[in-house]
């Protein structure tokens, strides 16, 4: 790679030699160490898998719906494979969607243009990061292909049933797809390490940590949130593939073993990993709302404490999942006040933001009505999370469709509202051009829409006892009402009809990256570094002369006594 | 050798990036560890039936083991001396020490287990044994990522480049010599 | 205000920092200290005393584990967040212990058992330690 000669007139050499030369189809798009390229390779991989995980949403939906009918695009649904349906499309979106589109792919894209650095410091690491993640989704996508098919013991793997093929039916697949979830970790711990090294040693001069825009700090928090602890589940990953295929008894109590044990492991890192995916999407909403609002962020150094005392506290509430699994009730007394603690700081996040608008001068344009939709619908997440949280309602809710409706209404707005909200507003950065503003705003109220129309139903249907996980409920004569069965059926035609409209924006986004209107530098007249560069930034993302030194905090916006409405943090005066 | 982003050269935060980086690499390994002695240290704690599987291990042949990653340890911070002082060969010299020490231990482990499963302690025997192997094969992996890293690294500072991966792999390598210092007593001393 | 942006340190400054803090000298000595810890951790348990084995084995342990750190790995010397680092990582391990323990620590509970645990335990007490010769 540094056989080609030196660009001239830089005389830099710690600038990479690819610059001004051609580079094959393979060096630049599969081989690049090229932060913004591995971000795109993450982005769109998170993409086709959220396309994966969406159609399995489809097909088990029809199921409940319109039980024992052939859905259209699969045939009929047996039992075995609604479970594999179930349990993969969860695992995908949160560990093959989520995390790197939200992460790896924001995080890769943002963090050197947002610090004013050339690059991420191990562009290598950060290219194997990436390989090992994409071998950790084609061997999660092989686990369908062997006999037995895919694994259908829940996202959540507990033994026995993940452990034992005599009652998972799945005895490959269960090993790949812990094998895969093993490998994901891999790549995000690999990755982890680089965002956080270069956030803390490689910020532009000038840059004090207050200046630092918030998005780069809650990457960088989720980042640490997740080496700190994945361990415990990595080590626990270990001990079910022994007991998998070897025969070891961790978790069989039969043999010596404690099932329990997996849970904690498992839910230890569980719970602290839904903050790692909350806060790059709340980092995101910050960027968009005070650039929108033209207003300072209301509180950024509140913002920051808070996104800190999450983090912490994260590590204090996992056993809220294991209410009803047998735990200790004292336990189940301690995990509830940390549990309804937690929803203080996260809640206090969200009034910094409606704050933050408040008064401003705010453009309706589609990335601002993402990030509204975002505040709004995880609100709703939020408030329905304190009734699983209090020990005693969760008795009755554990397992029911409330619970999914709640995390439905959490991860949903981070996943793919907050994903949204992300790609419309950098998009003329990472490709040069605008999206189409019309198709944008349609593809916003129809998913916002139906997103609703989904998931409002399902609390009621959880409240009134339908569980989850189960093939069909229609087997149970007191779920086998009229009225259930409604709720069931409008869910899943929203789901449709919101699957058909994100074809608007996989054209709208496809369309635009090769014939969408051009765009300048700063189209949106943003403070934050990364709009210095050029759409799309070069290799290097400045000339090495030419990198940027910061005077001010990310979101002076609207400063008294200024002719223009924003001061970007370069601008020396 | 490679280039590097003008990032790499900046030190923000007071640490040279690639310190910082092995510090958190130490911290997501500590975790790891963690998780997985927390769980033995519970069955331990819990049922003596347990513990008492702890009385078959070699003592003598753990405490070999923790002399001769303790003296692998000194060979490693004198090669980070002669680093700094930037005299390249002794450093290669001194890894090549360490790495020795590393390919020793695992050879005494093999021969180690080697002995056990002879006499019927397999991984399946009982959950200690399942532990123990699970978490001494987890901590010999990494002497022997270690062992492969110091290999690499050793062969570069004989030419006296890239010296500060001396005092990087280094720290590694104490990081693996702590968590030995743990695991010596968890799963060799039994009473 | 305009050159606040230009002052930061570089590698070499924190480096020449680092060496001055750095004593090359007595590596060796903690090398022999290390084995003295170790030959002490050996032969404690072999009072048979718990408080004494307990003491010897595993709080030589830590001080062998803090003296590498120190020593070895100049903890001390590198910037304070470091030290807070690993000891953040450790908090929640004890913290993960205590969320957990309470439940796997245990042999039954109100509608539950684990048969083989109280098998061990109830064949230990009966016939002293089992061979597991099979």
């Amino acid at each position: 790679m540094a056989t080609q000669p030196v660009e001239i007139g830089h005389g830099h050499e710690a600038h990479d030699a690819h610059g001004h030369h051609e580079q094959s189809f393979f060096q630049k798009y599969l081989w690049s160490t090229d932060h913004k390229m591995i971000a795109m390779q993450y982005l769109f991989t998170g993409m086709a898998l959220a396309l994966v995980g969406g159609f399995f949403s489809y097909v088990f939906r029809m199921q409940m719906a319109f039980p024992g009918a052939d859905v259209p695009l699969w045939g009929y649904v047996t039992p075995t494979q609604y479970n594999s349906l179930i349990t993969n499309h969860g695992a995908i979106m949160i560990f093959w969607v989520a995390m790197p589109v939200l992460i790896a792919a924001f995080g890769n894209y943002l963090i050197p243009l947002m610090l004013g650095a050339d690059d991420m410091v191990f562009p290598k690491l950060n290219r194997l990061s990436y390989q090992i993640f994409l071998l950790s989704a084609i061997v999660l996508l092989a686990s369908f292909f062997v006999e037995g098919g895919g694994f259908g013991g829940a996202w959540t793997m507990y033994p026995p049933l993940a452990s034992k093929a005599e009652y998972n039916l799945t005895p490959l697949g269960s090993t790949l797809f812990v094998a895969a979830v093993g490998l994901e970790f891999a790549a995000f711990l690999m990755g982890g390490i680089n965002f956080v090294t270069t956030a803390m040693n490689s910020r532009a001069p000038g840059m004090k940590m207050y200046d630092i825009p918030m998005v780069v700090w809650m990457i960088v928090i989720a980042s640490i949130l997740f080496m700190a602890s994945v361990g415990p589940l990595l080590a626990g990953a270990i001990m079910l593939i022994f007991d998998q295929t070897i025969g070891t008894a961790f978790f069989d109590p039969n043999r010596g073993g404690d099932p329990i044990l997996w849970q904690h492991l498992f839910w230890f890192f569980g719970h602290p990993e839904v903050y790692v995916v909350l806060l790059p999407a709340i980092g995101i909403v910050a960027e968009i709302i005070t650039t929108f609002a033209r207003k300072k962020l209301f509180a950024y150094k509140t913002v920051l404490y808070t996104a800190f005392a999450t983090g912490v506290l994260s590590f204090t509430v996992w056993a809220h999942h294991q209410f009803v699994a047998g735990i200790d009730p004292r336990m189940a007394n301690v995990f509830t006040v940390t549990t309804l603690l937690i929803s203080v700081p996260i809640a206090e996040m969200l009034f910094v933001y409606i704050a933050t608008l408040f008064g401003g001068s705010i453009t309706l344009s589609t990335p601002m009505l993402w990030a509204l939709g975002f505040i709004s619908t995880f609100l709703i997440g939020g408030v329905t999370g304190i009734f699983l949280g209090a020990s005693g309602s969760d008795i009755y809710l554990h397992d029911t469709y409330f619970v999914l409706a709640h995390f439905h209404y959490t991860f949903y707005p981070i996943a793919i509202i907050g994903t949204f909200a992300g790609l419309t507003y950098w998009f003329p950065k990472m490709f040069g051009r605008h999206m189409n503003e019309t198709l944008g705003k349609i593809h916003f109220w129809i998913t916002i829409v139906t997103f609703n129309l989904i998931f409002l139903p399902l609390f009621l249907t959880g409240a009134a006892g339908d569980h989850r996980r189960i093939f069909n409920h229609q087997n149970f004569p007191d779920l086998n009402t009229p009225y259930l069965n409604f709720l069931r059926e409008f869910a899943t035609i929203a789901l449709v009809v919101m699957l058909i409209a994100q074809f608007i924006f996989i054209y709208n986004f496809l369309y635009s990256i090769f014939r969408g209107e051009k765009a300048e530098k700063n189209p949106w007249k943003a403070n934050t570094l990364e709009w210095t560069a050029d759409s799309p930034p070069p290799h290097g993302n400045w000339k090495p002369s030419e990198l940027p030194s910061v005077y001010r905090g990310p979101y002076e916006y609207s400063t008294p006594g200024r002719s223009d409405d924003y001061w970007p943090q370069h601008v020396p005066n | 050798m490679s280039a590097r982003p003008i990032a790499t050269t900046r030190s923000m935060a007071g640490m040279p990036t690639g310190r910082l980086a092995v510090w958190w690499v130490i911290a997501s390994e500590i975790v790891i560890f963690g998780g997985l002695l927390g769980s033995y240290v519970m069955h331990r704690l819990a049922h003596d039936a347990f513990a008492e599987q702890a009385a078959h291990t070699s003592t003598a042949i753990g405490a070999f083991n923790t002399f001769v990653l303790l003296t692998s340890s000194l060979f490693a911070v004198l090669g980070h001396k002669a680093a700094e002082e930037g005299d390249g060969p002794r450093a290669a010299r001194m890894l090549y020490l360490t790495a020795g020490g590393g390919l020793i231990f695992a050879c005494v482990k093999a021969f180690e287990w080697t002995m056990e499963i002879s006499k019927g302690y397999t991984i399946t025997s009982s959950t200690f044994w399942s532990f123990y192997y699970t978490a001494a094969g987890l901590h010999a992996l990494h002497v022997i990522a270690g062992v492969i890293i110091m290999l690499i690294v050793a062969q570069t500072a004989k030419r006296n480049l890239e010296l500060h991966r001396v005092e990087l792999i280094g720290l590694y390598w104490h990081f693996v010599d702590v968590v030995w210092i743990f695991l010596f007593p968890l799963l060799y001393i039994a009473k | 205000m305009a050159d606040h942006a230009l002052h930061h340190p570089t590698p070499h400054d924190e480096d020449h920092a680092y060496e001055a803090h750095t004593h090359h000298g007595n590596y060796v000595k903690i090398w022999a200290i290390l084995l003295v810890l170790l030959f002490i951790s050996i032969l404690g348990p072999e009072l048979e005393i718990r408080v004494v084995t307990l003491i010897t084995a595993f709080g030589i342990a830590v001080v062998k584990a803090y003296m590498v750190a120190k020593h070895f790995m100049h903890i001390t010397v590198a910037p304070r967040y470091v030290s807070y680092l690993v000891i953040t990582m450790l908090v929640f391990m004890v913290l993960f212990f205590a969320g957990t323990s309470p439940d796997v620590m245990k042999l039954e509970g109100l509608r539950w058992e684990k048969p083989s645990w109280i098998e061990a335990n109830r064949s230990f007490a009966e016939h002293g330690p089992a061979g597991a010769h099979h």
